[in-house]
């Protein structure tokens, strides 16, 4: 008769000699292993006699399941006690991986288109070099036209093939009439895109500059759409409590025309232009003007991302200095 | 346009502080970009008699004024002006009063001084002392009749509005203008300048006539002829008047035509008719090599685009710009014919453009494009002011010369499109009060319109949507509703090349690299030492007045910023520097808009990261920029094949290839040449990836799947191989990977020498050997490595090592 009691004491006892994994291991080997004396007395069960094998089969099967669990028990607590670790010097520079950075200026035309999108409206971009027929005529600003003094032009040099007069676009506002040729009403849709100026650059002029266009024409839009539009996006964009107001302005291509300027650290300023689509240029759309109406605006992104991130200096934006990029690191997601 | 607030007193009445009042112009759309306080800083200077002028005893040139100011003793000043007189009224600071020093412009205290051994307690003060204008010749006399002792700032203070108009409204060049804004904001009525003199018998088309050469340039001339003035100064209101808003008074004559300038935004010019020859005017382009003498001295040569006023003979005025010397107003001048004219905007700004810095006060007037039917009322206000002033006799009628005269068509503004677009229906007594302020004839034709005519003053009430403007504006835009966006969100226009351009931008990102944004202007010499093929620049697109002459070129690609802002970096790059841009390039196209292409160029250099902590530093190199391509592989689902060589002339021969994705080229990746690197003055070497998204975007996916992994463990073996060393090993990799039982294959060293016979390399790879459907059997793994074996065997003469 196997006293399995006096084996599991010994068993026991013997673990608890067991001071490291390799202890564990041979101990595992001893009791548990293919030769270990456990599995021999399990073996030896079919050479009892019959009555006795179902009481020291199940006895010693048992047993197994106790020690296997003592093993792992003793093991945990081995464990615990390597918690304890050499000391380190917690001061040492981690090993960085290289943070990358999307432009303050991609960061912040996302974060306006986000808030258009959000909005329903679709995003479309077009042509950096533009016709000047788009930049300017169909746009109500013919040539000697007063109105063509407010943007001053970069030019392309002809190419002496005869065709029209091609220039830098000067606002993305030529979008307005190529968008309108391929869309129908409803049309709900903003243009982000570069635009150019030949302008003396200073700490708040760059002769680059990206801006971005909005057209809206459905049925008896009015001007409370206009506001209702343009006050959620500067919600979203300047934060809730901003105070708004739109101040009469001209732009040749609407009719109302107007400014919206934000009281900003105490200071109005102006953040867009927009007014109401001009009604011919509706009519020059195909569209009828009495039945469709609708609103546009444009804004600079430089100019919310100066206001949003306190930057001083536009000329920093495309110096591209990892320096002032880098500071951007901690808006990383607010796009 | 500086617009003094007692000058506008004169046509209109408000009950508003200045501040509000600029607020409301401003909303209205008249910006006032400034307010100016005339007087602010006249602490301690008042109203003073000049009493007695004595001669200073010790020099010829100054005198002792006794100044008179209202206290009980009379204090004594040297003063050096030529025009002090006893009697006179006259501007006196005390001991301790700011006033402008004349030769340095800034503000400096008076102080009590001893002038050539005798006291001065004061100052006798000229205008440019005050800040009032630029004269300093003589002292400045009052016209009031304020008590001596007033403080100066309040028989002479004034606040200024400076008025920005926008293009469309030249009527805000005007005083007139601004107070027709202001009673249209306070409910009030502007008081109409008086326009009514007596004519004479003689006809003033017997006296002179006007032809028009150049209707275009000219829609319309108006001549009246005045006899028998008197040319001396103007009265003081006037010249008050104009010097508050910063002109200089001149003659009675030529102030009349300055104050009408501003009163109503309408330019004219007095010529001293004598001088004109057969005394008639021709308006025309100039005659080649035809001079003219301008009133500021200039002497021009004239170009035949440019417009002039000249007599039977000879230019006498620059049209619209400024008249001629020989012709202008004298002491001697008895008759004027007095021009009141309309030109063409762009003319004008041609021509001011050329012979002027920055446009003279009747240029930008012009500029602005004026209502040909503002000219008869200007006419007529100025000849009354002039027979008021200068006296003489105006003769009888205009000569009136008109091609441009078009029909003033009436506006028809229904109340439907006012609520249309303005979201609110304001009552007919609103509308018509507010149309009415402004000078905006209207009627109201029941039951539901209004019927509108553009005042000679605008011309920017053309269609109903302009009336409506002005409704809106003058009720003000912060009192109309505001709505949200209602109804069909429309369907997206979706762009594959933009969607790419972003998705790049998030993965190379995350990938450590920093976005930049870059110019679009290089020079030609940029583009050549970047170009692909060597020795020739790719077709590019001049610019005809770029901002930098040497950047005169839109870029043909983005190497150029690219490097030339590496390079600006480097010296702050502790460790490796990755930077990136998505952006245009631009190739012309004869005769039509260039062909815009979206290009990435991401570049790579610099070291691997600190080595605190062990490990050792190396140069970054030609398998990190790789290694950044096959993750961004990884996160847009595009597999890229390299093929050596890139044939880039930018980049390094042996270092180079093209970027595939199925056979199809769509970019190259390499190492920079150094010569090319250097001449943007980066330093050591710098890996170049280049993507035409354009390209890449027509290879991609349109439908992705992604597959469950698999539940079943994979069978891992190494794999070593023995090939020719040119044998190129992602070849190897792809032919183990064709087995359909592998699952992923991993290079893990690189060997020759030893063991392994010359000209061979043993490639050591790990097979994942995994199945979807099931665990793996040894058997299954052994007959997917003969197959594999035998394939290399065959397809590369490779040879199994012994493991």
């Amino acid at each position: 008769m196997v006293d399995l009691a006096a084996l599991e004491a010994e068993a026991r006892e013997s673990l608890a000699e067991a001071g490291d994994e390799a202890g564990l291991e041979s101990w595992r080997i001893d009791w548990l292993g293919r030769r270990g004396r456990l599995t021999s007395v399990l073996r030896g069960v079919r050479d009892l006699p019959a009555d006795e094998r179902p009481a020291v089969g199940a006895g010693a099967n048992r047993l197994k399941s106790v020690l296997e669990e003592a093993v792992t028990a003793r093991q945990l607590e081995l464990l615990a006690a390597v918690s304890d670790g050499p000391a380190l010097d917690v001061s040492l520079p981690g090993r960085r991986p290289p943070l990358g950075s999307l432009h303050p200026i991609t960061l912040t035309r996302r974060m306006m288109e986000r808030t258009f999108r959000d909005m329903g409206f679709d995003v479309v971009e077009g042509p950096d070099v533009e016709l000047e027929e788009y930049n300017f005529d169909r746009l109500r600003i013919p040539a000697g036209h007063p109105a063509r003094d407010m943007w001053d032009t970069i030019w392309v040099a002809d190419d002496g093939s005869g065709g029209p007069r091609q220039l830098l676009r000067t606002h993305t506002s030529p979008m307005q009439i190529r968008y309108l040729e391929r869309r129908q009403p409803p049309i709900r849709v903003i243009v982000p895109g570069t635009c150019y100026r030949y302008e003396a650059t200073d700490a708040t002029h760059e002769w680059m500059l990206t801006q971005i266009e909005g057209l809206v024409i459905d049925e008896d839009l009015s001007f409370a759409h206009l506001k209702g539009t343009l006050e959620a996006f500067v919600r979203r964009v300047f934060g809730p409590d901003i105070e708004t107001r739109f101040r009469c302005d001209y732009f040749p291509f609407v009719e109302p025309g107007a400014e919206l300027g934000v009281r900003w650290q105490g200071d109005w300023l102006e953040v867009l232009g927009c007014g109401m689509v001009h009604p011919e240029i509706i009519a020059d759309a195909g569209l009828d003007p009495d039945r469709f109406t609708g609103f546009a605006f444009g804004m600079g992104v430089e100019r919310v991302a100066m206001l949003r991130y306190g930057v001083r200096d536009i000329r920093h934006f495309y110096r591209n200095d990892v320096r002032f990029l880098r500071e951007f690191d901690q808006f990383r997601g607010t796009a | 346009m500086d617009v003094p607030l007692k000058w506008l007193a004169r046509y209109v009445d408000w009950n508003l502080s200045v501040e509000e009042l600029a607020h409301r112009l401003s909303m209205a759309g008249a910006e006032v970009e400034s307010i100016r306080r005339s007087g602010a800083d006249w602490d301690q200077v008042v109203v003073a008699r000049v009493a007695a002028v004595e001669q200073h005893p010790n020099a010829d040139r100054l005198r002792l004024a006794t100044v008179d100011f209202g206290s009980d003793e009379p204090l004594q000043v040297v003063c050096g002006a030529p025009n002090l007189a006893p009697g006179q009224t006259v501007a006196f600071a005390h001991v301790g009063a700011q006033l402008l020093d004349p030769n340095t412009r800034e503000l400096r205290k008076l102080r009590k001084g001893k002038i050539r051994g005798v006291t001065s307690l004061g100052m006798v003060c000229s205008e440019r002392e005050l800040g009032l204008s630029d004269e300093h010749e003589g002292i400045l006399e009052l016209d009031t009749e304020a008590e001596l002792g007033t403080p100066l700032a309040d028989v002479l203070g004034d606040v200024v509005l400076d008025i920005k108009p926008t293009p469309n409204r030249p009527d805000h060049f005007s005083i007139l203008g601004i107070a027709r804004e202001i009673a249209a904001l306070t409910n009030g009525t502007v008081r109409e300048p008086l326009a009514s003199y007596t004519e004479s018998e003689t006809a003033a088309n017997q006296r002179t006539s006007v032809e028009i050469d150049d209707a275009a340039g000219c829609p319309r001339y108006t001549a009246i002829v005045i006899d028998g003035v008197t040319v001396g100064p103007s009265p003081q209101w006037m010249q008050d008047a104009l010097t508050s808003a910063g002109m200089r008074p001149i003659n009675n004559i030529v102030d009349v035509t300055n104050y009408v300038m501003l009163e109503w935004g309408q330019p004219l010019h007095a010529f001293d008719y004598e001088i004109l020859r057969e005394h008639r005017i021709v308006v025309r382009r100039a005659h080649p090599d035809e001079h003219l003498q301008l009133l500021d001295g200039s002497e021009l040569k004239l170009e035949p685009d440019d417009l002039v006023i000249a007599d039977a003979e000879r230019a006498v005025a620059l049209a619209g710009i400024m008249g001629g010397a020989e012709s202008e107003i004298s002491d001697r001048t008895t008759t004027i014919l007095l021009e009141t004219a309309n030109f063409q905007e762009a003319s004008i700004r041609r021509s001011s453009a050329r012979h002027t810095e920055s446009g003279t006060e009747a240029s930008r007037r012009f500029e602005k494009s004026l209502n040909p039917e503002l000219a008869e009322l200007a006419a007529r206000r100025a000849a009354a002011l002039i027979v008021e002033t200068a006296g003489g006799s105006a003769c009888r009628g205009i000569v009136d010369t008109y091609p441009g005269r078009t029909h003033q068509p009436q506006v028809v503004v229904t109340q439907r499109r006012i609520e249309q677009i303005l979201g609110i229906q304001p009552s007919v007594e609103t509308v018509r009060g507010l149309l009415s302020a402004l000078g905006i004839s209207n009627r109201w034709l029941p039951p539901d319109r209004y019927a509108v005519s553009c005042p000679p003053w605008r011309s920017d009430i053309a269609v109903a949507d302009d009336v409506v403007e002005e409704i809106g504006r003058i009720i003000g835009y912060d009192n109309l509703p505001s709505d949200p966006l209602a109804g069909a969100v429309p369907d997206p226009d979706i762009d594959p090349e933009r969607v790419l351009g972003e998705r790049i931008r998030d993965v190379l990102t995350s990938l450590g690299l920093r976005e930049i944004i870059t110019y679009v202007t290089v020079g030609e010499d940029e583009i050549i030492a970047t170009a692909a093929e060597s020795g020739s620049a790719p077709a590019s697109i001049r610019l005809q007045n770029p901002m930098n002459a040497a950047r005169e070129r839109m870029r043909s690609s983005l190497r150029p910023w690219g490097l030339r802002t590496f390079a600006l970096n480097q010296r702050e790059a502790r460790g490796g520097l990755g930077l990136y841009e998505v952006g245009k390039t631009f190739s012309p196209r004869s005769g039509r808009l260039p062909l815009e292409e979206r290009v990435a160029l991401a570049l790579l250099g610099g070291e691997t990261a600190s080595t605190v902590h062990g490990g050792t530093e190396r140069e970054l190199d030609f398998f990190d920029a790789k290694g950044i391509l096959e993750q961004l592989g990884a996160g847009l689902g595009v597999e890229f094949q390299l093929s050596a060589d890139a044939q880039d002339a930018a980049l390094v021969t042996g270092q180079s290839a093209t970027v595939n994705v199925r056979g199809k080229q769509v970019g190259v990746l390499g190492m920079v040449s150094p010569n090319v690197a250097a001449r943007f003055d980066v330093e050591g070497d710098i890996f170049a990836l280049e993507l035409s998204i354009g390209d890449l975007a027509a290879l991609m996916r349109e439908e992705v799947t992604v597959s469950s992994p698999s539940v079943y463990p994979a069978a891992v073996e190494d794999l070593a191989l023995i090939v020719d060393s040119s044998t190129p090993a992602g070849d190897l990799a792809s032919a183990i990977a064709g087995n359909g039982l592998v699952e992923a294959v991993e290079l893990f060293d690189i060997y020759s020498g030893d063991q392994i016979p010359d000209g061979s390399k043993s490639l050591a790879f790990r097979v994942y050997y995994r199945s979807p459907d099931r665990t793996l059997t040894d058997r299954d793994v052994e007959k997917a490595r003969r197959g594999i074996v035998r394939r290399v065997e065959s397809q590369f003469s490779a040879v199994l090592r012994d493991s």
